[in-house]
């Protein structure tokens, strides 16, 4: 039996991760292509991609012409046709020209086919504000997406998740829009397994245990309410359970329940807007499965329902670690 | 541009052989062949926009007058080669391998009416206008990289030339060298939008020159013109010369569904002028009169197994088991989601709990 001392491990960023969550498995599969704008010499805005199209060739690091919906259109003619195409869309805010694409096709070929045929292919998308960015780059909208029938969608929060949700992802047989939060691209480095491995699609993840709070949170906003959560136990001995959903859909409804059932209260935290975010739709969990174990109303910490600001005013949009403390305070002093 | 993209054809209204170039080719049994697929697909469409009219189908998208369009299209094509075609083009999907009852089937509003035989790449319809340009695209460079010489064809009308994903189809295409044939069908309206509020280019067959790749434009109506010139761009597709834009210039007699009415925006007596004129199954029976082919008696023996096999369609689609309504859970994903699951198993038991 390997254990994890045998495990040879590299520390690295985020999207460092995802390079090699690529790299593994373009490796392994002559079938895994990626496509996008600036992904091959340039390695990607973010490098995501950086020196894969020396290992690899042009041919499967494809540098195509700008044009979203075309790269998407062209990905789901390939992904029917044998390959498994990973789509880089350079910002999830410039998808839009996209979304019919992904909408009217690659999340209902299946079905309408009677799964004759299938789309596996990734889309993946650097997503959410706070690295300064020009408008419309720092959009955070993964509801467009959990709401759209037939696709999974996907939110690592650090690089050991990046890279075995990427493989997963890759792997599974269904389209997966997988979002990565720009804001930790580099701000974490954590230990990341050489290997291959996967992390499930559609389980959640304990980030700290507790007992008198649920907070909820996916992407950057796991870190955000980390610091929330560290300073108001520490400060005021409110044991929190900290909980990174990772997969928006489908949501882990057992991981959301069970902690809800434990503990009594909940916070949900994201950076989307607040009116129709998957925020409603961990609290419809909450309702249906630990409605009577509720102390007090769940509270959601969001985006507001506006366009996410100019950078001069985006802190000001995003949740903020005060924010959240003063959620879970309401909840537990309810 | 009309001067730089002829119409080419080989055979005029009149049926006159006008282009000689393939006339040893055009042998008494491709001439028959031909003939046999364009009247079989008009008397399904006839037959189909009967059904509607007598609520035995739903709405339904006829093509009465775009035959050889599509049939000589599609007749060019060769099995393992993709189809990605629209709502309207049966006679297409029909001369590739779909089965009537298939092609009636989705027009009863089911979706096995989407589902190709075994082996054949007929993709489903496509609803949105000129998105499976893209998707011929990838499904061309697919079998590029597979170092098979396999080809697509994607159908699109002259309103999908508008659309955005027309432009990137192409030009990935163009840039990817993608075996693909781009089929158009120029029939001079989107629903009532004519062509000249459409576009202000002379042809759609010019817009090639924007991508640096070939574009022809040929008589919609004249069967071997169409088939020789799709031919043509498959075979340049299959030797790895990349794609051809077709411009199909024909004319529909119908309307552009049976829930419209073509008499608010179109000239009617025009289009019965322009059948006698320029029918595409017209123009064969009097060039096999020219060639001393002809038979009343044959065509009539081609027409009763047409409706034969038509009413055989009718009523296996009729007789075709009810829908099952797993088929609305059980396709969405390969494994179905905790959601889908509960959702399935909460409306089976209250559909249980109804007849019990």
């Amino acid at each position: 039996m390997k254990t994890m001392a045998d495990v040879k491990t590299n520390k690295l960023t985020l999207v460092q991760a995802v390079t090699d969550g690529l790299r593994t498995m373009m490796k392994e599969h002559d079938d895994v292509l990626v496509l996008g704008e600036d992904v091959g010499k340039n390695g990607g805005v973010f490098r995501a991609t950086d020196g894969l199209v020396d290992e690899f060739g042009e041919d499967r690091i494809v540098d195509t012409p700008l044009a979203e919906a075309g790269i998407i259109g062209t990905s789901i003619g390939l992904a029917i046709n044998g390959f498994r195409p990973v789509a880089e869309m350079q910002f999830l805010g410039f998808i839009y020209p996209a979304y019919e694409q992904i909408m009217t096709h690659a999340s209902r070929i299946r079905t309408r086919t009677m799964s004759r045929f299938n789309v596996p292919m990734v889309i993946r998308a650097p997503y959410g504000a706070g690295i300064r960015a020009p408008e419309i780059h720092s959009d955070s909208v993964e509801a467009l997406f959990t709401h759209m029938p037939g696709i999974k969608v996907v939110v690592p929060s650090n690089p050991y998740d990046a890279k075995g949700l990427l493989i997963a992802s890759i792997e599974d047989p269904d389209p997966v829009l997988f979002m990565e939060p720009m804001r930790s691209y580099r701000s974490i480095k954590s230990d990341v397994p050489e290997e291959k491995y996967t992390v499930e699609l559609g389980k959640g993840a304990k980030v700290t245990e507790g007992d008198d709070v649920t907070v909820i949170a996916w992407g950057n906003m796991v870190a955000v309410a980390q610091k929330a959560v560290e300073k108001i136990e520490k400060e005021q001995g409110v044991s929190c359970e900290l909980l990174d959903l990772r997969t928006l859909y489908p949501l882990d409804k057992d991981i959301i329940a069970e902690s809800v059932m434990k503990t009594g209260r909940a916070v949900i935290v994201h950076e989307a807007p607040s009116t129709g975010g998957v925020g409603n739709d961990v609290l419809s969990i909450i309702n249906d499965n630990a409605f009577l174990y509720l102390r007090a109303p769940v509270e959601k910490v969001a985006g507001f329902d506006t366009p996410i600001p100019f950078f001069s005013l985006e802190e000001d949009y995003l949740p903020t670690p005060d924010r959240v403390l003063k959620s879970i305070e309401n909840v537990v002093t309810f | 541009m009309e001067k730089e993209f002829p119409i080419k054809q080989i055979i005029d209204g009149n049926g006159n052989l006008i282009d000689s170039t393939f006339g040893s080719e055009i042998t008494e049994e491709l001439l028959k062949e031909l003939y046999t697929k364009m009247l079989r697909a008009r008397t399904l469409d006839r037959k189909s926009a009967n059904l509607q009219r007598q609520g035995r189908i739903g709405t339904y998208a006829p093509f009465e007058g775009q035959e050889a369009a599509q049939v000589g299209s599609a007749s060019a094509l060769e099995k393992g080669d993709w189809m990605f075609p629209t709502y309207r083009d049966h006679a297409a999907t029909l001369t590739f391998g779909h089965s009537l009852s298939t092609i009636l089937l989705y027009w009863k509003g089911r979706v096995e009416g989407c589902v190709p035989p075994e082996g054949k790449n007929i993709f489903p319809p496509a609803v949105p206008i000129a998105t499976q340009l893209p998707h011929a695209t990838g499904a061309a460079l697919a079998e590029k990289r597979k170092g098979s010489d396999r080809v697509s064809i994607a159908y699109f009308g002259d309103g999908a030339t508008s659309e955005g994903d027309f432009h990137e189809g192409l030009n990935f295409a163009s840039v990817f060298k993608a075996p693909v044939v781009f089929f158009n069908q120029n029939n001079g309206y989107a629903i009532s939008v004519p062509i000249e509020k459409q576009m202000n280019s002379k042809t759609i067959a010019q817009k090639s020159v924007s991508y640096d790749i070939d574009g022809v434009r040929v008589d919609g109506n004249d069967v071997f013109a169409v088939y020789f010139e799709t031919k043509k761009a498959i075979e340049k597709a299959r030797k790895g010369e990349g794609p051809t834009l077709i411009e199909a210039v024909t004319w529909r007699y119908g309307a552009h569904t049976t829930a419209d009415d073509p008499t608010k925006y179109r000239d009617q007596e025009l289009s019965a002028e322009k059948r006698k004129l320029t029918d595409p199954l017209l123009r064969i029976e009097r060039y096999m009169e020219k060639q001393g082919v002809w038979e009343e008696g044959w065509k009539a023996q081609v027409q009763k197994q047409c409706e034969e096999e038509i009413e055989k369609a009718v009523v296996e689609m009729e007789a075709y088991p009810e829908a099952d309504v797993n088929d609305i859970f059980d396709h969405v994903f390969e494994e179905p989601t905790w959601t889908i699951k509960q959702q399935k198993e909460a409306f089976l038991s209250m559909k249980r709990g109804e007849t019990v």
